[in-house]
Formats: C-alpha cells, structure tokens, sequence
C-alpha cells in the first residue's frame, strides 16, 4: 500500500492511497461536516455539506466520496465554504416542517446539532410548509417525513447492513420521500425484519421508536402475570 | 456482408430509381399533422396513373422546415410543397406527371433557410427512407465500418477521431477523441457504448430528427466506436416519448442484425458487437450520464459524484464510452471522409456542424445545420427570418434549462463553444429558443427554474430545495412582492447552487437566471416593490 | 449614564419567553440600574413609546394586528430582536400552515371538539383576521438579532443584553438552542 501526503488545513496529513479526503481530515484531527455520511455505508455525496475546497481545481469536492491524490492541498472552512453549509441547512429546515420543540429527537437531532456548530440562528428563506404524512402502521417504529432530510442513510442502512432493502427513496424533488417496499404502509412490509437499524441510523427524527414520545407509553401487565403463573406453575407462556 | 455485397447492394438500389422521386417527409412534425397518410395516398395516386415505373415515392427522414409541414418535394429541383393535406396527393402525382406545378403552398428550395445549411450530420436526412437499411447503403452507408475493420486498427480510428476536432455535441463539448482513447486504455473486464438518446431540454428535437431520419448512421457510429474502444455491448437509451425514434432504431438494429453488421462476426470478421434499446420514462436528470448509467442498470436513475468517470468505471463498473446522438452520427462521415475533410469545416477550436432546433418566436421553425462558428444573426435572421409578424427578435436562448439567453445586440457572436459561454450560456446539445419583444425575462427564468425544480432528482439539497427557493423568489419577484432584499437571495442562491449542486443539471440550473440578470437587471428592478426598510439594518 | 430603554412584547406565542427572562436571576437586580422597561406585557405601559433601543418579540406574526404592530415597532425601535422559536422559526404557531387555510384548525378546535356553543369566533373587532400563513418575523420586518430556542436559554438572553450594554459578543457564554 503507497502513501499518500497532503496539506489539509495548513497539517501535512499521510494517509493510504485511496483514503478519502474525509478519512484523511479525520486522521488529522479535523472535523468536517456531514449529514449523509455514515460509517458501515457507502457514500452518496448527497447533503453537500462536506464540500471542499482543493487548490488547482475550480469545483468543489466532496470530502466523503473523494479519493485523496498526492500533494493535494485542501480547505476545509474557507468563509465561503462556511456560507454554503449555513445556506444549506437553512434550506434543509425551510424544505420540510423541522419543528424542533415538537420532535422527538429534540436535543439528539443532528440536524439541529449541525445548526448550532455553524451558527445558523435563523433561516432566511420562506418555510414551505409542505403537507407530509407519518406512517404509524408498524407496531415498534414511525416515520414521520416531516422530519426527513432525505440523507438515505436508512436506505442504505436497510439494503447494505440489514440486508433486507425494505427502505427505498421514490419521487422527485422536492417529492422525494422514503417509502417501505413498493409504497406500502410499513406494518404491511413482508421484509422488514424489525431490526430498527434505520431508526438508528437516522440523524433526525424522521424515525423512530413508537413509544418514545410523550404519552405513548403502554403498559402489559399480563407479562407480569405469565411471570407469575411460570414461577409458581413452572408454565412458560411465551 | 462483404465490401462486393455492399457494393451489390447499392448498385441495385441505384438501379431501381425512377425518373422521379416524391419524398415525403416522415419525421415526427410531419408526421403529427399527416404525413403517413398523405405518404400512403401519394403511392396510391402513383399506381392509379400507372406511374409507378416512372416515380418513386419515398418516406423520408425530417426536411427540416417543421413549421410548414407536411412537406414533400419531387426530384429533381421539383417544388417543396408545404402544409400538405393527406388529399393533395392526387394533384401532385398529376403534377409531376405533365411537369406543371400543383396549385399548392409551395416554398422556396433556394432561400437561406436550405441553403445556408452543410450537413455532415444530416447529409441522409430527407433524402433516404430510414426504414430500409439498403437505402443507407445506397448513401455509403456501413462503408466506413468496413474500411475501418479492414484498414485501420482500432487506435488509428481513434486518432483519426482525435485529429478530426470533433467535440461532444451533448453540450459539455469534450474533446470525442480524448473520451474514446481513455477507453480504450481503460483496463476492464468488459466495456461498453452507451448513446445518449435522452434529450429533454425544452423546445430541442436535434437528437429525435437525428434518430428519426438517419438511425443506422447512430448504430455505424457507435459500431465503430465499439471496434476503436474495445467494446462488445452497446445501449441507445432513448426516451418514450420518442416513440417513432424508438420504432426506427428497433427496425435499423434488427435490419442490420440480419446483415451482418450487427452481433456476432461483424462483416464476417472476429469483430462482435450488440446494441439493446433502453426506454427511458422522460426523467430530464437520466440524460445526465451517471444517472442514464444507473437507470440502464435498473436503478433509480440519480447521478453520483465524478470521478470515477464513466470512462474508468461506467456500467456494472466497467469502462464505458457514452456520447450523444449527434456526436456517434458524425463519426461514420468522418471515417468515410478523413479527419481532414472534417476539420476543414468550422472555426479553430470547434470543428464541424452543429445541428440546431430552431423554436419560439422564429418565422422558420425547425432543424438546421451549420458550420461551427456561423453567426447567431445568420441562424436567426437569414435563415430563420427573423420574428414573426413584423416582431423584433430580443433575445435568443441556447443550451435548454443549463442555457443562457443572448440580447439582441449580440446576435453577432459565432456559435462555437467559447465565444457562447463567454456570453454566460452554453452550445448545450442544440437547443435554441427565440424571443421577441413582448417576451418578458423574468418570466422565461422562472419558466426554466420551475422546469429545474420539476426535474431535480432530489438527492443532492442545493439542486433539490434550492430550486424550489428560487422559483419562490422569481414567482414573488414577477408577483410584485419582492424587494431589493429577495432579489440579492436570490443571487446568493444562484451562486450557492451553481457551486455546490452534485451534478450538471443542478449547477447549471440557475444559468437562465444569470443570464437574464446580466443582461436584462432592469426588468428585475421594474417588479421590485420599495423596501421600507431599504436603510435599516440589518 | 441614562438607562437602555428595553420593550417587550408577545405575538402568537406562550409566554414562556418572558418565563425564559426572568430566568436571568440576580443579573434583573443588576440590570435595574442600567435598564428601563418601557413596554412590556409586565408592565402598564399603553402606548408603545418612542425611540426604544431595544425590543424582544416573542412569538409568531399569527395575524393581522401583529404585522400593523411589528411595523409600528420596528419604526420606533433602534435594536429588533426575534425572542424565542416561535419568532425565529414559526414554530408551532407554523405547524398550521401544513393544513391549510387558517380555517381549517379552528373548525377543529371550536367546532369539532367543542363541547358547547360550537362555531368560530370571528368578532373582528376582537379577534383580528388570521394570516394565511403564521410566519416568522423577519419575514415581516428586518430583525437584527435572533434568540431562537423554545424557550430561549437564559444564558443566551443574558449575553444579548451584556452585549447591548457594551459587555461582549451576544453569542459568547451561551450556545445557540432550538426546540
């Protein structure tokens, strides 16, 4: 394996040949932002966050899905690049409803996260208000698209982790949406294995566990009594 | 099929011409206002006379004259009739028969419109049946494929195409020849050719008359393209909506299957190659290549970020060489022709023709040819005459939704790759739409940003919700909503999405509103309401 | 030194910004000193004053009367400052606009839910008109700071008040907070 050395940020940096420009930033203890990078998946180069800038080349690149080439050197928070990510996320949270007082993943939202590190206070473009639905078929996770920032981590979670390809994008645009199988409900999915890798995987509270938010909570107390019958009656009902 | 059978092939074909050909054109234009019919009635006029051993009547490829179809003209220096009905048949058979003129709309062959045009893309078009493989031949049609695979190894076919100057005519104009010898130095399993067949900017039909009129110099082209390149497989993905195109490259691919110029032992040589349609469902963003990649591999059709290019890892991973309608239907007449006889025709730094969709506010609407470098005014005025009902042209925008829009005053800029961007629009594949005075600016931004927003694929955000922004922005401009504080948003998005959008349908996006700018900020200024709070901050 | 004129205000909001101000503790016995409360819903003010140096507003711009006061505001004010979520972002004063017409919640919640009485009040001179869209203010009227947060951190309130009266940045001290 050859090495290749680069500057990034003003750090000569060594990484391996075909580390990506993210890979190498990481190793030099740069943080770069991202949104639909996730380690385990491939990447899309899709919330453009990660853009950089390499000095030669007049377009942008993505950190994520661009392979390092010797003697390259890089900037990773140029005042312009800086206004791209803030002008994105203000995009991102004028796209869809991100209500964060109102969202169950208020205080754990990457999004949200992402806002404050780039000090985005206010977005300056008109909200859009679109009307999208929630999917509550299935008995342990919702979707709630509102929330979604269409990353497609769960996508590839699902196909490329889980391996089940339940979760796929359909639509166009500003109408892209996650859908389950062929647009079913997700309590209908004959794939879906109930692992919850996607709810993991997403950065906003698009998904999530149905039981997590305020006043959802049920109670099972004939679980207790079966613990009961199995400790007296030596009966397993399971 | 051998050189003698190709020779055969067209002797026959030659010898079978009658003193007088009716062509009658059969492209999509005329065709939608009833050229098939009118086709049919002229051979059933011909044999009614007991003409038949004296006129040939003959469906061809576009006339280029769109706007005044159905066209159909008799050889030699017959009359172009126009806007034929299916009825006028009899009196043109019995024209032609007693050497009169029928007391029909009739145009002239010899003004600017045809005359100022040199095809080398369009050479058959109009002049032979696209759906008889013989009368290609009877063009030298599969004789560059032969002397190629006879006479030229694969590199020399692709230094010929390097020497030739040809550039891409998809709009990105990269050099054709550099693209071919990446792929052809690109070590792979397999590789492939892939042509582009999904044209979609608004108002442009270069590439569907290229497929309508001439499919087999598209399957020579790529066929030769494959015995330069190295490849086995080929794909023409071509949209549905271009279901005539779809029907003729289905019949050229199986007439030229049955010949031997297509499949396994090509020309009776150890040359194999196959080419399979692939129906695009009209996504505008398939056109864009890595996307067109991922739908013929049965994918969602989004684009991914370059590198690698297709030329390093397309299709299945493999090396694949993707270029355009047009530019795969110069490369037959460049073999056949030379390099040199290529390079001859237009400027310095774009060689050859550019076919051009002439629409909009023009008097000709419709296909022309002509040499890199001709100027705007030339393609608007002479031949297009100009605005019609006594109009004056404004504006002319080149490129589709990645274009740009050219005043006036600059008509006098040569089309050619740098002089066009220089101006902030593109060659873009061909498309060009012409404007008047009454045409307002703004309006035609927001019609290609709404068309942009409509066919973003929503992956990358600045393409997906930038354009949904900016189209907000430019409807409340033209609303009378807007103030000097949206419209400078408004630019900021523009640069914003131009330098961070994934790919070419997303960077180019906000050019139609560039371009205006530049050149028409006043009509922006108009719309735009008083800020009362223009010296607050912030 | 004369003292910083401070007004506050609530649109379509809870109230809970202003609980978010009281927050500040001790620093209010400080601040007695250097500030004056104009205008405030904690106050018995009428008329908003004149020459106010600085405005918190909480809440969305929900209707008609908001904007006509957003303006008045913004005239007589040298510093806007949008206070809490529901200025900056609409928040869940937005949540509506994804319905529909502003009629469509309220026959929710006054015809279908009502248990009495049902139908819509719309005295318009009690109830002003409802905007089509609850919007955030700086789409009415240039705001120059902005405290989102819902509510607003009193760390952060408490930096944007030092900062106005010459002591450090407005954001230093306090991280940015939404929801």
């Amino acid at each position: 394996m050859s090495v290749r050395t680069l500057t990034i940020d003003d750090q000569r940096v060594s990484v391996e040949e075909g580390a990506s420009v993210l890979d190498a930033a990481k190793a030099a203890g740069i943080t770069i932002p991202t949104l639909c990078h996730m380690d385990g998946v491939y990447d899309t180069g899709a919330c453009r966050l990660c853009l950089v800038e390499v000095e030669g080349i007049p377009k942008l690149l993505p950190a994520c899905s661009t392979i390092v080439a010797e003697g390259w050197v890089i900037h990773t928070n140029s005042e312009r690049l800086r206004k791209y990510r803030r002008m994105t996320l203000e995009l991102l949270f004028a796209e869809r409803n991100h209500v964060c007082s109102a969202c169950v993943a208020n205080g754990h939202c990457e999004l949200q996260t992402m806002a404050y590190s780039l000090g985005m206070d206010h977005v300056r473009y008109d909200y859009r208000y679109p009307k999208w639905g929630m999917d509550l078929t299935h008995p342990l996770f919702g979707m709630d698209h509102n929330r979604c920032i269409l990353c497609a981590r769960c996508v590839r979670t699902c196909w490329h982790i889980e391996g089940a390809g339940t979760k796929n994008l359909a639509g166009r645009g500003g109408g892209a949406h996650i859908i389950t199988d062929m647009n079913e409900d997700w309590g209908e999915s004959m794939t879906c294995t109930w692992c919850g890798k996607c709810v993991q995987s997403c950065p906003t509270g698009a998904l999530f566990q149905i039981g997590a938010t305020a006043g959802e909570m049920t109670r099972e107390p004939a679980r207790l009594a079966d613990i009961i019958t199995a400790r007296r009656k030596k009966e397993w009902n399971v | 099929m051998t050189l003698n059978e190709l020779k055969e092939i067209k002797d026959a074909e030659l010898a079978a011409r009658k003193k007088t050909t009716i062509r009658c054109c059969m492209a999509a234009g005329c065709a939608s206002q009833g050229s098939t019919e009118l086709l049919k009635n002229l051979k059933a006029a011909v044999k009614e006379a007991g003409a038949e051993d004296q006129i040939e009547v003959r469906g061809v490829g576009c006339m280029r004259l769109c706007c005044q179809g159905p066209l159909a003209q008799a050889d030699p220096e017959g009359p172009l009739y126009e806007k034929l009905e299916p009825s006028d048949a009899k009196a043109i058979v019995a024209a032609v028969l007693d050497g009169s003129v029928a007391k029909l709309q009739t145009g002239d062959p010899k003004q600017a419109f045809f005359t100022k045009q040199v095809s080398v893309v369009l050479g058959n078009s109009g002049e032979i049946d696209p759906e008889r493989i013989e009368s290609y031949i009877a063009a030298d049609g599969y004789l560059a494929l032969r002397n190629a695979m006879r006479e030229m190894s694969p590199d020399e076919v692709v230094q010929e195409i390097m020497d030739s100057g040809l550039r891409g005519r998809g709009g990105g104009g990269y050099p054709t020849g550099l693209k071919w010898q990446t792929v052809s130095k690109a070590r792979g399993e397999r590789k492939y050719i892939v042509c582009n067949a999904d044209e979609g900017d608004p108002g442009a039909f270069m590439d569907r008359t290229v497929l309508e009129s001439d499919p087999h110099a598209v399957l020579e082209g790529m066929t030769l393209a494959a015995y330069a390149v190295g490849a086995e497989q080929g794909y023409i993905y071509v949209r549905a909506e271009y279901p005539l195109a779809i029907e003729r490259l289905q019949t050229a691919i199986k007439q030229a299957k049955k010949s031997g110029l297509l499949g396994a032992q090509i020309m009776e040589g150890p040359f194999n190659f196959s080419i399979d349609l692939r129906i695009g469902a009209g996504a505008f963003v398939c056109g864009e290549e890595t996307a067109l990649m991922a739908s013929i591999e049965g994918r969602r059709g989004v684009p991914r970020p370059r590198p690698p290019f297709p030329a390093e890892s397309g299709l299945w991973g493999c090396p694949t060489l993707i270029n355009n309608v047009e530019t795969f239907a110069n490369i037959a007449p460049i073999i056949r022709n030379g390099s040199k006889w290529f390079a001859d025709i237009g400027t310095e730094k774009s060689k050859g023709t550019k076919v051009f969709a002439l629409a909009g506010k023009i008097t000709n609407t419709g296909i022309v040819e002509v040499p890199m470098g001709t100027p705007l005014r030339t393609i608007v005025e002479e031949m297009g005459g100009g605005a019609p009902d006594g109009g004056t042209v404004k504006a002319v925008q080149t490129g589709g939704p990645s274009g740009g829009c050219i005043p006036a005053d600059h008509l006098d800029t040569s089309v050619d790759y740098a002089s066009l961007s220089a101006l902030g629009s593109i060659m873009g594949s061909g498309g060009m739409i012409v404007m008047d005075e009454t045409t307002n600016m703004v309006d035609v931004a927001r019609f290609f940003m709404e068309f942009c927003r409509d066919e973003s694929c929503g992956k990358c955000i600045p393409c997906r919700t930038g354009t949904v922004q900016m189209h907000h922005l430019l409807t409340k401009i033209i609303g009378g909503k807007a103030t000097a504080r949206d419209l400078a948003l408004l630019e900021e998005l523009c640069d914003m999405v131009r330098n961070t959008s994934l790919c070419g349908l997303g960077m180019t996006a906000p050019n139609p509103v560039l371009s205006t700018l530049r050149f028409f900020r006043n009509e922006y200024e108009a719309l735009l309401q008083e800020d009362p709070y223009a010296t607050t901050t912030p | 030194m004369e003292r910083l004129k401070l007004a506050t205000i609530w649109f379509g909001g809870c109230a809970g910004c202003h609980m978010s101000f009281l927050d500040i503790d001790e620093l209010l016995i400080d601040l007695l000193d250097k500030i004056e409360i104009v205008y405030s819903p904690i106050v018995d003010t009428k008329e908003y004053p004149e020459e106010v140096d600085l405005c918190l507003i909480e809440g969305a711009v929900c209707h008609e009367e908001h904007v006509e006061m957003a303006h008045h505001i913004r005239q007589r004010t040298k510093l806007v400052c949008s206070f809490g979520d529901c200025a900056v972002t609409s928040n869940v004063c937005g949540m509506r606009n994804a319905l529909g017409k502003p009629e469509v919640p309220l026959e929710y919640a006054y015809v279908t839910l009502a248990d009495t009485n049902p139908g819509i009040p719309n005295d318009p001179v009690v109830i002003p008109n409802l905007l089509e869209q609850a919007v955030p203010l700086h789409q009415v009227i240039p705001v120059d700071h902005f405290l989102p947060g819902c509510p607003p951190p009193a760390e952060r309130i408490k930096a944007l008040v030092l900062h106005l009266l010459g002591a450090g940045d407005p954001l230093s001290g306090s991280q940015l907070k939404f929801g």
